[in-house]
């Protein structure tokens, strides 16, 4: 008898807890359907006035990469950028890019003023590669292990922290596997 | 002073938004254009309709301006006349950006609680509403109103009784 007082009550304590956390959720980010899988079949042409364009074969080279989606035009992209600059530098894991929907020429100005971490660029003028690779806003940032398959995204701009202690750590779990 | 309004704009545009903001408009996969097949366009509207834009979440591509739900309103109509079912078009489009872009969702075993949530939940609180709010019975009752032999006598005594004492 007790149990029929209890129980509703608990019940209701479980629906407020599991609904509460949804509500800290951020409903901007959408799960990625490719985490897991291999990188798309693709290929990117460097952009204009930059050597080394991006393709899949170069993601399938046994080594563990970021590849990062990045546009002139995209204010929030600056914010990461630095992060970017610090991997780079460190050499700790290489870096690449996907230009979405950028003038070449402002693709140029912007990584000659602000620096250039990428060791590989493709230039997606038309965004048809980067919705194969289901990006829906920029930046987005991936990482792709060994294999080419890809094991983490992060929409929005990376923080400090985002990088230090999820994509960092990742990288290096996958590295060491 | 329109300069730093314009900045100022610039800079909450680039705060609230995921990027996202426009980018140059001459690029982009195709016209978005409607195919000149009257029946291949009516597949194409239907399919845009069941797909969710990505960044503004609550429109279909079909409604939406953003720059993304074009260029995928482009990719189905181009899908559609390449001789794809509508079938492979959703198919096509849910690899790249998962169940999220259908706005009817399948049940599956990501899904489940979406779906079966609600009736799982009412079904619940209906029992215990049930099991609360039902009439207690302590006891037995009678299986109907009229008395039992034992209780007629006993009333027959009873009255007796009186009769005797008054």
């Amino acid at each position: 008898m007790r149990l029929s007082y209890v129980l509703p009550l608990a019940l209701f304590a479980v629906v407020a807890v599991a609904l509460g956390i949804g509500l800290t959720l951020n409903p901007r980010l959408i799960p990625s359907a490719l985490i897991d899988k291999p990188v798309p079949d693709f290929s990117l042409p460097p952009i204009d006035g930059r050597p080394d364009g991006l393709a899949a074969a170069d993601l399938r080279t046994g080594e563990v990469a970021i590849v990062n989606v990045f546009a002139s035009w995209c204010g929030p992209c600056r914010i990461e950028h630095p992060l970017l600059m610090e991997v780079a530098r460190s050499g700790e894991v290489p870096v690449h890019g996907i230009n979405y929907k950028d003038l070449p020429r402002n693709a140029m100005a912007w990584l000659k003023r602000y620096g250039d971490p990428y060791r590989r660029v493709g230039s997606d003028r038309n965004g048809r590669v980067s919705i194969d690779w289901g990006i829906y806003g920029v930046p987005e940032t991936f990482v792709v292990d060994r294999r080419g398959r890809i094991a983490f995204k992060h929409v929005g701009p990376m923080m400090p922290e985002d990088m230090h202690q999820r994509i960092l750590p990742l990288v290096r779990e996958l590295q060491d596997r | 002073m329109i300069q730093a309004f314009h900045r100022f704009l610039l800079l909450a545009a680039a705060s609230c938004v995921v990027s996202l903001a426009a980018p140059p408009a001459a690029v982009a996969i195709g016209v978005d254009r409607p195919l000149p097949d009257p029946a291949l366009e009516a597949r194409a509207r239907a399919i845009h309709k069941q797909l969710r834009c990505l960044v503004c979440q609550n429109q279909s591509i079909d409604d939406s301006n953003a720059d993304l739900a074009r260029d995928l309103r482009v990719l189905v109509r181009e899908r559609i006349s390449l001789g794809d079912s509508d079938a492979e078009v959703l198919d096509f489009v849910v690899d790249r950006y998962g169940d999220w872009v259908l706005l009817d969702p399948p049940l599956n075993v990501r899904t489940f609680a979406l779906w079966l949530g609600p009736a799982a939940l009412l079904l619940l609180g209906a029992g215990f509403a049930i099991a609360v709010f039902r009439p207690q019975r302590r006891s037995p009752e009678p299986a109907s109103d009229a008395l039992t032999p034992e209780e007629r006598a006993r009333v027959k005594a009873l009255l007796e009784r009186d009769g005797d004492a008054s």
